[in-house]
């Protein structure tokens, strides 16, 4: 079942002459985690503050759970979840008085309230600091809370924009956990973001943006393939011999770039792991590395916009 | 074009947040003890005078708010005048844009909440606040005034004390308005209270000398009828009734002083017939000074109505 819970259709943001948002189609799935790439003011956060109603679109259309978020957005916001990019809190309040004042925006009935309050603090680890005023949080504590509110509200959404941003590769981690802990619950997740490894780690699809346009679409592996051609890439290490000599003489061998020190990077057209093994060792050289490289998508962004700026 | 749910929801979590934020922060003790001080010296000093004045005064209660004693020379209500502004000033520079600063703004408005909604809770928050603080003094008032005066207050004063409150609250409500408008315009705290404070210095310094100087720029340099005197004098007036303050005194006037039978100019041919210093019942009262408080009503409702069109298209991210 691949039920659309977001569907925008030539949605349009201008400025003035400026097309923040380009008349692009998006759809997203039920239970999957999608994220919106690309480069600083591509239009990230105007597509999603367009999804919530924050901002009026200039054209197109975009429906959220089948409400259009323009004309109905109480509906819209009462079922999605949205971390701003840099959340803030009251400060002068704590962990649960925060969440409370959410709550009771979202008329949740007291009695229910507090147990899941208390549970959505204890799903992102800050049960124990629940009465703690948030000004003494950190800035990940403060992300976390971020997602506390969503799980309390038990959004169908969450939309979290730029989520990972200023923190520790710890806690970084320790949020895609939650992340992904939000799609086991059922939750539809979409996310922008700029650390691209992190996003791969977790992202079912992505979307590249650039220009307000969408440039590629689909899961990491369609994108490698769309943009690196198709192929498999080999990291080897070996040393004793000419060994990109020893490598461009294999069959279905397309390309033997230099990696680093005694490595090479290579493309084939198949998967030629046992013939490069077996001609290194039989000319002498000694193989200390022969790796599957997993399409990153660092490449794939880099080499797009390589592209881009060489076409422009 | 049509938008859907009710535009009060949320409202009201909006408003009990606002009213405890104020009512248990530093700042509001701090505008109290401005209040306390600026209002006890007058009415300690009115409560001296009063005690020694043996004449029966059938608004002895009244004279408290309004008698300009002689070590003091500024009558209670004159000082809050002053004072109110400042107060709703206090509460209101900072209500929106601080939302931003702290970037809370669009986690909240990504709650089902409108934006009227939030705007008109935050408003609300502020105008209950100042109406409790007021509410405070005036029961200090009149307790003091039953210490020291040693009789109770008649019906009608008390009737009449009640509506300068509800006055009071209307005129704060005005200033309150004003300060979140700025706070929506300006994106700084201290902008937004700088003009604030700024356009309250405005209306009590320059204004009635601007309004002077208007006068004698449109008067013919020699007066030669009658008709051309009171058109002068109606000018004069009018300009005066442009600042909020003007209209709460002139309420107060009417309310505090039930001699007073006209808040505009009037020229002597015009009060034959009247008994003069004959108390007016508490409806004549009312009706005269209807005008004043619908004037502070509307310019609430103006200028709120402003910070909401501000509002509504201000964008919310940072
Ligand atoms: N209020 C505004 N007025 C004019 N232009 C704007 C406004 N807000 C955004 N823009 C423009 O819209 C474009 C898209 O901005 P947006 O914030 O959506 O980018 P983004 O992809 O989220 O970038 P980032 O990664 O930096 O967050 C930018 O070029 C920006 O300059
Ligand atoms: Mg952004």
């Amino acid at each position: 079942m691949s039920e659309n819970v977001i569907e925008a259709r030539g949605l349009l943001k201008t400025y003035g002459e400026a097309r923040a948002v380009d008349a692009i189609d998006l759809d997203i799935r039920r239970g999957e985690i999608f994220g919106l790439l690309g480069p600083n003011g591509a239009g990230k956060t105007t597509t999603i503050l367009m999804m919530l109603g924050l901002t009026e679109t200039s054209g197109g259309s975009v429906s959220v759970l089948g409400f259009d978020p323009v004309r109905q957005p109480l509906q819209v916001k009462r079922r999605v979840g949205y971390l701003p990019d840099a959340v803030g809190f009251y400060d002068h309040m704590t962990a649960r008085e925060n969440l409370i004042y959410t709550a009771r925006l979202l008329d949740i009935p007291r009695r229910e309230s507090n147990g899941r309050i208390m549970q959505a603090l204890k799903s992102v680890a800050l049960d124990d600091v629940a009465d703690k005023r948030v000004a003494t949080f950190s800035r990940g504590m403060r992300q976390r809370l971020g997602i506390a509110e969503i799980v309390m509200k038990k959004a169908e959404i969450a939309i979290l924009d730029e989520p990972t941003s200023g923190l520790d590769p710890h806690a970084t981690f320790e949020l895609l956990e939650m992340i992904r802990g939000l799609k086991k619950a059922g939750v539809a997740v979409l996310l922008s973001s700029h650390l691209l490894d992190r996003v791969q780690s977790v992202c079912d699809r992505v979307a590249l943006f650039n220009k307000g346009k969408i440039a590629l679409m689909g899961t990491v592996v369609e994108l490698a393939n769309q943009v690196l051609g198709a192929g498999h890439p080999l990291l080897v290490e070996a040393s004793g011999i000419d060994v990109a000599a020893a490598l461009r003489g294999i069959e279905g061998v397309q390309q033997v770039l230099p990696a680093g020190e005694g490595a090479w990077r290579v493309v084939a057209d198949r998967d030629v792991r046992a013939v490069v093994a077996r001609n290194v060792v039989t000319a002498g050289g000694s193989l200390s590395r022969l790796s599957d490289l997993q399409p990153s998508l660092e490449e794939v962004y880099t080499h797009y916009f390589e592209g881009e700026r060489h076409a422009a | 074009m049509q938008r859907e749910g009710s535009p009060f929801t949320g409202i009201g979590p909006v408003f009990m947040k606002e009213l405890s934020d104020h009512l248990t922060s530093i700042r509001m003790m701090v505008l109290t003890l401005f209040v306390i001080v600026f209002g006890a010296f007058p009415v300690a000093s009115s409560l001296q005078t009063l005690r020694t004045v043996v004449s029966a005064d059938a608004y002895l209660y009244l004279r408290i708010f309004t008698i300009e004693p002689q070590q003091v020379p500024i009558s209670f209500i004159s000082a809050l005048n002053f004072i109110i502004p400042l107060m709703a000033i206090g509460l209101g520079f900072d209500s929106v844009n601080s939302e931003f600063n702290r970037r809370t703004l669009s986690r909240v408005l990504s709650q089902p909440i409108y934006r009227d909604a939030l705007l008109l809770g935050k408003f609300l928050g502020g105008l209950m606040t100042l109406a409790v603080g007021l509410l405070a003094l005036w029961l200090i008032v009149f307790g003091a005034g039953l210490l020291l005066l040693g009789i109770p207050p008649r019906g009608v004063e008390v009737a009449r004390a009640f509506g300068f409150l509800v006055v009071a609250v209307f005129y704060g409500g005005v200033w309150l308005a004003i300060a979140m408008l700025f706070s929506v315009v300006f994106r700084s705290t201290a902008t937004s209270a700088l003009c604030a404070l700024g356009l309250w210095l405005f209306f009590f310094i320059l204004w009635p000398m601007i309004a002077n100087a208007l006068v004698l720029g449109f008067a013919p340099a020699e007066i030669t009828s009658i008709d051309q005197y009171v058109g002068i004098q109606e000018l004069a007036i009018a300009l005066q009734r442009l600042s909020p303050g003007t209209l709460f005194s002139e309420a107060l006037l009417g309310l505090l002083n039930p001699e007073t039978r006209t808040l505009g100019f009037m020229l002597p041919t015009q009060m034959r017939g009247a008994i003069p210093n004959a108390p007016l019942p508490l409806d004549q009262s009312l009706l005269l000074i209807w005008p004043q408080v619908t004037g502070l009503i509307a310019g609430m409702i103006v200028v709120f109505s402003a910070a909401y069109v501000v509002f509504q298209r201000e964008e919310v991210r940072a």
